[in-house]
């Protein structure tokens, strides 16, 4: 039971990372790789603030902060210094390896004895279930601090999607939109869309890092290796989450990123427990994302032999 | 007022694709003016448009619009002046998004934009009402996204949308050429309607010649970036499609006589 809430527990952490994703790749269609720096530098900046007895609420802000500003970075040199967007990504994702180093001092910062979300998750989970160390969920033991993490991730996740869907209803957000699907045309109505892209980039990494501080907080540890694979773990989710929901609108594709997320971390969770060599799971993944993108096109063509009308659509 | 003095641009300078797309174009609108803008393929009118809306930068000359000199002026900053209708219909509306939340982009044209609602109660009960207007009944499909609509619904609205904060200046390209005659007639008529109404001062590119008769109160010829022929005040008057074919065909055969003349130079001297 408890590898089952863990997986939902990082699964809704993890579909923070998803959110960034939709935003830069489904949003922007730019493969944004600085996404593997900005995971590992928000849990370092949150884990150097908490082990310095910060808040934790104040290492999560900061922790999107600096994600923010690593996504900025990304934006400039791609619009502004002309440089091509897998590159720009790549330059600031392998800075920031030795920027997180910088930051947390060691390759590593254990977190077992800061007062972190966990920590703060554990007091509302024993407030809201009374002062008791374990829970009976249908008959499984369950702890305060599991149960009580998942209700605030849990929280956290769907008030980050509730402001991000609102934020795309807002002027701003419209353009950032806009400048994603059709550059030109917003161009023409006045908006600088090399700003709109610098913007939509440091949200994208603000999540991001988010869901890096989260799971470092989480798991008890930072460790400068984290982001190894990251971006490729958030395309995974989000195209699952668009299989899932079937549709375009993006209330349901914000949803389903989400979902996704969740659903995916299960199923590794579950493949793990069948004896699935946990070193294989980044070349699962890779490939999965692999089927997932070619498997539409291998589909059309197939179609389009047997004289079929073409459907599905590109990812 | 649009004033364009003695502007140029030469794209791929120096290599020997070389074009000199404008040479020393300068042309003034007065408030209200409609000009038609007709030419040759690569004559430099779409050109001039772009130059104008700021695609580019000219590499000199001057353009002054509404008081203001734009010459250096990026094309988002000029947008705050001008609205603009493209001839591709896929390039003037945001596909994904709805036809709302493409007007709702439209009613910020030039306008800072932050974080208040871009679909606020009076915005979509005006978009409504100006979107019946159309006549193509797509009041009813404000929730569909843009890209499940017809080349000549897209120009429509794209048409709206550059005229929804009446502009100092409105640029069509060659707006209706991609459209089938019936449509292309429906975007034309709703152009002649918006411009008349708003009393709009209008740069437009057309490959139509009955076009270039029927609208407007000025035709501009171009030929190889320069304007080779404007007809304005009793010059346009009483202009037809074929004084202006008429027109056409004498560059083309003074063309054909100077290559004639240079092939005949070369086989004399070289």
């Amino acid at each position: 039971m408890s590898l089952f809430l863990g997986a939902l527990t990082i699964g809704l952490i993890l579909s923070l990372l998803a959110l960034g994703v939709y935003m830069s790749f489904r949003v922007f269609k730019f493969p944004d790789i600085t996404a593997e720096g900005s995971v590992t530098f928000g849990a370092a900046v949150s884990a150097v603030l908490l082990v310095k007895g910060f808040d934790p609420g104040i290492s999560l802000l900061a922790a999107f902060a600096a994600g923010a500003a690593a996504g900025a970075i990304t934006g400039i040199l791609h619009t502004k210094c002309k440089i091509n967007e897998l590159l720009a990504g790549i330059l600031v994702m392998t800075a920031l390896y030795s920027v997180n180093l910088h930051v947390m001092g060691k390759s590593n910062i254990p977190l077992v004895d800061a007062k972190s979300t966990s920590t703060v998750a554990e007091k509302l989970g024993g407030w809201m279930f009374g002062q008791t160390t374990d829970l009976n969920w249908f008959g499984w033991e369950v702890s305060i601090r599991d149960a009580g993490m998942l209700i605030a991730m849990f929280a956290i996740v769907a008030a980050a999607a509730f402001i991000l869907l609102m934020f795309f209803q807002t002027n701003l957000g419209m353009s950032i939109r806009a400048t994603g699907d059709n550059p030109q045309m917003i161009r023409a109505l006045g908006v600088d869309v090399d700003i709109m892209m610098i913007v939509g980039l440091a949200i994208s990494n603000g999540l991001i890092a988010l869901a890096g501080a989260l799971l470092a907080q989480y798991q008890g540890f930072a460790d400068v290796q984290m982001g190894i694979g990251m971006m490729v773990w958030g395309l995974a989710s989000v195209i699952i989450g668009e299989a899932l929901v079937g549709s375009n609108k993006q209330g349901l594709v914000v949803t389903g990123a989400v979902m996704g997320s969740v659903l995916f971390r299960l199923l590794v969770a579950i493949a793990l427990r069948w004896g699935l060599n946990p070193n294989d799971l980044k070349l699962i993944t890779a490939l999965f994302v692999f089927a997932a993108l070619v498997g539409p096109t291998i589909g059309r063509s197939l179609m389009k032999k047997s004289g079929n009308q073409p459907s599905g659509r590109t990812v | 007022m649009l004033e364009i003095t003695n502007i140029s641009k030469t794209f791929h300078a120096g290599s020997v694709n070389e074009v000199f797309a404008l040479q020393n174009v300068s042309v003034t609108l007065n408030d209200g003016d409609f000009i038609v803008i007709i030419g040759t393929n690569g004559s430099g009118k779409s050109t001039l448009l772009n130059a104008v809306a700021g695609s580019f930068i000219t590499d000199s000359g001057k353009i002054n619009l509404s008081g203001h000199d734009i010459t250096k002026w990026p094309e988002h900053k000029r947008a705050s002046l001008i609205g603009r209708v493209f001839q591709n219909p896929f390039s003037g509306t945001a596909p994904t998004m709805t036809i709302a939340e493409n007007l709702s982009l439209a009613a910020k044209r030039g306008k800072p934009r932050g974080f208040n609602w871009a679909l606020d109660k009076q915005l979509q009960s005006e978009l409504r009402d100006r979107i019946r207007t159309l006549n193509m009944g797509l009041e009813d499909r404000l929730g569909n996204a843009i890209g499940s609509l017809s080349g000549g619904q897209r120009q429509a609205l794209t048409l709206l949308m550059a005229s929804w904060l009446k502009p100092d200046l409105l640029l069509l390209d060659e707006h209706t050429a991609a459209l089938d005659p019936k449509s292309a007639d429906q975007v034309i008529r709703l152009t002649k309607e918006i411009i008349e109404r708003d009393h709009l001062t209008t740069l437009m590119v057309t490959h139509s010649m009955p076009q270039a008769v029927h609208l407007g109160n000025r035709i501009i010829m171009m030929h190889k970036g320069q304007i080779i022929h404007d007809y304005k005040d009793a010059t346009r008057q009483g202009v037809r499609s074929e004084d202006l074919l008429h027109r056409f065909e004498e560059v083309r055969r003074r063309e054909q006589v100077d290559v004639r003349v240079a092939e005949l130079l070369q086989r004399m001297y070289v």
